[in-house]
C-alpha cells in the first residue's frame, strides 16, 4: 500500500511541475495547489499507514497508528488553503489591473 | 519550564490580533504598536540576562516534555537576534509613521507588521523543525500582505513571484520534514540531533540535509536570491527595510540552526557546498550591485551580497567565525534598515530612484547625506563602526580555518559593496545640485529621526562591541558545541 501511494505521489508531483511550468498564472496557482496534496499525502506515508487501531487514550489495543503526521497535515493543509485563497486574490487583483495573466508579459523591472 | 520565553511570540500577536478591532483610531493604534515592540524588546534583553545566569531556557507547550511535545528554546544566539529584531522594528515602525500613508494605516498595517514580527520571533526561538515551518508560514503570510498593500501594479507583478516561490520553497520544507520524519521519527531539532549521531549522518540523511540547504537557500536568498531584488524594490519603504533587515536573516538562522546542530557530520559535503554557494552569491551579488542605476536595486543587491558573506562563516565552522557571524548579523539588522530608510527617503525627496536624475543633494539635505556616508562606511567595515569586528572575526575564522579562497572573495566583495554604495554618493550626494531651494522637499524630521537613530546604533555598536561580547561569545560557544544545546533541551529541568 506505502509503494502505491508514493507512486501516486509522484504522479501528481508529475502533473503540478507541468503546471507549474506553464506561463498561465491561473494553472501555477493550480500546479501548487496540487503540489500541496502530493506533500501530504507523502507527510502520511512517511508516518506509517494505517498498522494499529485510533490513537485514543482508553481505549487497548495492541499498537497505535503515529498520530504526529496527521497533526503535521492538518496544519499544513490550512496553510495551503490560506496560501492559495492569497494566491488566488492575489492573481484576480493583477489580472484587473494588467488585463493579463501571461507570466512573459509580467516579467521584468520598470525602467530597465 | 520558564514562561517567559513564549513572550517575544506572544506580545507581537496579541497586539496585532486587538489592532484588527481598533482600526478606526490610527494615533492608538501606532501607540500600541510601538509599546508591544518596545516591551517584546525589554523582555528579550531579560531572557538574555537570564540566560548567562540560568543556561539556556526552555517552554515546553501543555508540560508534554520534549522530545514529545512543542518547545520554544531561548539560547543567547535565538535571543540576541530576537532583541535586535525588536530594536530594528521598532525604529521602522518611527519611519512608517511618517511615511506609509493613511490609506495604508486604515488597512490593518500595524497589525501585519506585528504579525511578521510574531513570525520571525517564533522561528528564532522554535526547537521543533515542523514549527519552524509553521512560523515561517507565519511571517512569509504577513510578508505576503505587506509587500501587496496599496496594489500598485509594479508590486501586484513583483508579489506573484514572491509568493510563487515562496510557496514553492515552502513545498520543499514540507518535504524534507517529511523525509526526516519517515527516517528518524522526531521533529524536535535536539531529538534529531541526537538520533543523526547514533545512527550516523549516511548519504540518506545527508540528501535530506540538502533538500535542507535548498529550502533555506531560497527563503535567505544564498545562491538561489533571483527573486530577491525585484521583490525589495516594490514594496513601500518601511517594508522593504523590514525585508531587508529581517526576513533573510531568519532564513540564516534556519540555516545556522540545521547545520551546526542536526546535520553537521558531513562538513566535507554539507559545509563545502554551502561555501561554493556563498562564493558564487558574493560574486553575483557584487555584479548586481554595480550594474544597476536604481537605487532600490543597488541596495538590495547589497543584501545578496551580505547574506554570502555571513555564509562563509558557516562554511568555515570555526568558533571565533561563529562569533564574527553573530556580530556581524545584529550589525547586518540594523545597517540594512537603516540603507533601505535612506534610498526610500532619497526616492521621496527627488521623486526617481534613477541614479542619473538625482544629484547635488548634499547641498539640500546635508544631513542625510553624512548619514548616507556613515552607513556606507559601516557595510564596508571601516573600524569604529559596528561593521569591523564582524568581519575581522569571520576573516579570522576564515585564516584558522584555511579557507583562503572564501576569506579573499569575502573581502573582495566588501570593496564592491563600498564601491556601488560609494558610486551613489558620488552620484546622488555631490555634483552639481540641481534641486533649486524652492522646489526643495522638505524633508520630514518623522523620517530623519529614525535614520539618525539607526545610525547612532551602529556608531553604538561598534564602539560597544565589548559590552555585548559575553553574549556573543556564548552563543557561539552553543553553536559550536551542539551538545549544550541538546542537554539543556533533553535533559534541563527549566
Amino acid at each position: 500500500m506505502e509503494t502505491l501511494i508514493t507512486i501516486l505521489v509522484g504522479v501528481l508531483v508529475t502533473v503540478a511541475v507541468y503546471l507549474l511550468l506553464s506561463r498561465s498564472l491561473v494553472r501555477i496557482i493550480l500546479g501548487s495547489a496540487v503540489l500541496s496534496h502530493a506533500v501530504h499525502l507523502l507527510l502520511m506515508v512517511m508516518g506509517g499507514l494505517k498498522k494499529g487501531s485510533v490513537p485514543l487514550l482508553g481505549e487497548e489495543a495492541e499498537s497505535y497508528v503515529d498520530a504526529l503526521p496527521q497533526a503535521l497535515i492538518l496544519t499544513a493543509i490550512v496553510i495551503s488553503f490560506a496560501v492559495t485563497a492569497f494566491l488566488l486574490v492575489l492573481a484576480y487583483r493583477t489580472y484587473k489591473d494588467t488585463r493579463t495573466d501571461d507570466l512573459d508579459a509580467l516579467r521584468g523591472f520598470e525602467n530597465e | 519550564m520558564n514562561n517567559i520565553v513564549v513572550m517575544p511570540m506572544i506580545i507581537p500577536l496579541l497586539t496585532g490580533i486587538l489592532l484588527i478591532f481598533i482600526r478606526p483610531y490610527i494615533k492608538l493604534q501606532r501607540i500600541l504598536s510601538l509599546v508591544s515592540i518596545g516591551a517584546t524588546a525589554i523582555v528579550s534583553l531579560y531572557i538574555l540576562k537570564l540566560i548567562q545566569t540560568d543556561g539556556i531556557l526552555r517552554i515546553d507547550f501543555g508540560g508534554w516534555a520534549p522530545p514529545y511535545g512543542i518547545v520554544f528554546v531561548a539560547d543567547s544566539f535565538s535571543m540576541l537576534l530576537v532583541l535586535t529584531t525588536a530594536i530594528v522594528t521598532a525604529i521602522v515602525l518611527l519611519y512608517a509613521f511618517s511615511s506609509v500613508g493613511k490609506a495604508h494605516e486604515n488597512m490593518f498595517f500595524y497589525s501585519f507588521v506585528l504579525f511578521l514580527i510574531t513570525g520571525v520571533n517564533g522561528s528564532f526561538l522554535t526547537g521543533d523543525l515542523f514549527n519552524l515551518f509553521v512560523c515561517f508560514e507565519v511571517m512569509l503570510l504577513a510578508s505576503y500582505v505587506l509587500i501587496t498593500l496599496g496594489g500598485r501594479k509594479i508590486q501586484l507583478v513583483e508579489s506573484i513571484k514572491y509568493v510563487v516561490i515562496n510557496v514553492l520553497s515552502s513545498w520543499f520544507f514540507l518535504l524534507a520534514i517529511a523525509y526526516l520524519y519517515g527516517t528518524v521519527g522526531t521533529l524536535n531539532m535536539a531529538h534529531l540531533s541526537v538520533r543523526i549521531a547514533e545512527v550516523g549522518q549516511g548519504p540518506l540523511l545527508t540528501t535530506i540535509g540538502i533538500i535542507f540547504l535548498i529550502v533555506f537557500s531560497l527563503k535567505s536568498g544564498l545562491l538561489l536570491y533571483f527573486w530577491l531584488p525585484g521583490s525589495y524594490s516594490a514594496p513601500p519603504t518601511a517594508v522593504a527595510a523590514l525585508f531587508g533587515a529581517l526576513l533573510t536573516k531568519v532564513g540564516i538562522y534556519a540555516m545556522f540552526r540545521v547545520f551546526t546542530l542536526i546535520f553537521y557530520h558531513e562538513p566535507s559535503i554539507t559545509h563545502t557546498m554551502i561555501g561554493m554557494m556563498a562564493v558564487i552569491t558574493m560574486i553575483g551579488g557584487s555584479i548586481g550591485a554595480i550594474a544597476y542605476k536604481d537605487i532600490r536595486q543597488i541596495v538590495s543587491y547589497n543584501v545578496v551580497i551580505t547574506v554570502g558573506f555571513i555564509l562563509v562563516g558557516l562554511a568555515v565552522s570555526t568558533e571565533v567565525a561563529f562569533q564574527g557571524t553573530v556580530y556581524y548579523l545584529i550589525h547586518d539588522m540594523i545597517i540594512k534598515a537603516l540603507l533601505f530608510l535612506l534610498a526610500g527617503t532619497m526616492i521621496y525627496l527627488t521623486k526617481t530612484a534613477r541614479l542619473e536624475e538625482m544629484s547635488g543633494l548634499i547641498r539640500n539635505y546635508p544631513f542625510l547625506g553624512w548619514l548616507f556616508f556613515i552607513a556606507v562606511m559601516a557595510l564596508a567595515g571601516i573600524p569604529p563602526l559596528s561593521g569591523f569586528i564582524g568581519k575581522l572575526l569571520v576573516g579570522q575564522g576564515a585564516i584558522e580555518a584555511g579557507a583562503f579562497v572564501l576569506l579573499a572573495i569575502a573581502f573582495i566583495s566588501s570593496v564592491f559593496v563600498l564601491y556601488s554604495l560609494l558610486r551613489i554618493f558620488m552620484n546622488a550626494f555631490w555634483g552639481e545640485t540641481i534641486i533649486s531651494e524652492d522646489d526643495e522637499v522638505p524633508l520630514k524630521k518623522g523620517m530623519l529621526l529614525p535614520c539618525i537613530l539607526l545610525g547612532v546604533a551602529t556608531i553604538t555598536l561598534g564602539l560597544g562591541a565589548e559590552t555585548i561580547a559575553v553574549y556573543v561569545q556564548d552563543a557561539a560557544k552553543t553553536l559550536m558545541n551542539p551538545d549544550i544545546y541538546i542537554e539543556a533541551v533533553l535533559n534541563g529541568n527549566k
